[in-house]
């Protein structure tokens, strides 16, 4: 029994899927939406490395750290706006954000 | 063979088990937890692929950066518990429906992979130099060399990053006192010295 590609895609797929699927039912709370998106990255990064071995090519392993790059920097900024967020109006529930009634 | 088939289905049960109660977890703290549990398994996995720096950077950023960010942002903001879970099942047919959509396309995508009816191309001459070295060594090499730019180009993301949280956060409020250095130092003299005559045996 050997682990290829496949297996590696695989729990890309799952860790995606879940990621999106956080997204969708949580509606009361921003920051459980955040973390989904940091699921969602890590299974690129999981595609990403997974295609780099499996190719004998380094270089999707440098993309994978220029993606955990973006990631963090995307947690950083998008917690910022979360704590601004949630001293001006006190709440942070998906449903109330509407101030540009969109 | 086997012992790696093992540890690669308990470390991807692992992760898959805990990403779902990073979704379905009730108190936000114990997503941020799950996370972290998420977060180095994946890493064991990346270990067992044999990128290891990967594996490390991983869990430095994401552990030791990232999901303390979350739970300092989880416990500083005070939530209510007992809303929070308020439209889970309302939402839950409908999130479900398009998850499992989503992940029948991409495992009918990894089958046709698996099938061969789709060739991943071959290895192009920039980065075909893993497997020879470590991999640090290899990363090493091609980073410092050939996607240069794009290391700088992430630095200048990350001090981007770092430049807009603190100028997002910073707030100044009217009521505090502090020291202004430079109002102390440019305050003229007659605003701060008063010469006072004194007359003799009368005191001030």
């Amino acid at each position: 029994m050997t682990i290829g590609l496949g297996h590696y895609l695989a729990v890309a797929a799952v860790l995606f899927t879940l990621g999106i699927l956080g997204i969708f039912l949580n509606r009361k709370n921003v920051i459980v939406i955040l973390m989904c998106v940091e699921l969602m990255l890590l299974a690129v990064n999981i595609n990403l490395v997974a295609f780099s071995v499996f190719q004998g090519n380094v270089v999707g392993q440098v993309f994978a750290m220029l993606v955990l790059t973006v990631a963090a920097a995307e947690a950083a900024i998008g917690l910022a706006i979360l704590v601004v967020y949630f001293r001006n109006r006190g709440t942070i529930a998906v449903e109330d954000i509407n101030a540009m009634k969109g | 063979m086997l012992l790696q088939a093992l540890a690669f289905y308990v470390f991807a049960t692992v992760t898959v088990a805990s990403a779902a109660m990073v979704v379905v977890s009730r108190n936000p703290v114990y997503s941020v937890l799950f996370l972290i549990l998420a977060f180095f398994n994946a890493a064991a996995l990346f270990v067992l692929i044999g990128a290891e720096f990967i594996a490390m950077i991983l869990v430095i950023v994401y552990v030791g950066a990232v999901a303390v960010l979350f739970l300092f942002v989880v416990m500083m903001l005070d939530i209510n518990l007992t809303e929070i879970r308020e439209g889970f099942l309302k939402y839950l047919p409908v999130g479900a429906a398009i998850g499992v959509v989503l992940l029948a396309e991409i495992l009918l995508g990894l089958g046709v992979l698996g099938g061969g009816s789709v060739t991943i191309a071959g290895l192009d001459k920039a980065g075909a130099q893993v497997l020879a070295v470590d991999n640090t060594r290899a990363i090493g090499r091609v980073l410092y060399t050939q996607y240069f730019y794009l290391f700088q180009v992430a630095g200048i993301v990350l001090l981007v990053a770092m430049i807009g949280a603190i100028v997002l956060t910073l707030r100044s409020r009217p009521g505090v006192r502090r020291q202004k250095i430079s109002d102390q130092l440019y305050r003229p003299k007659d605003q701060a010295v008063t010469v006072v005559k004194v007359p003799t045996r009368g005191g001030v």
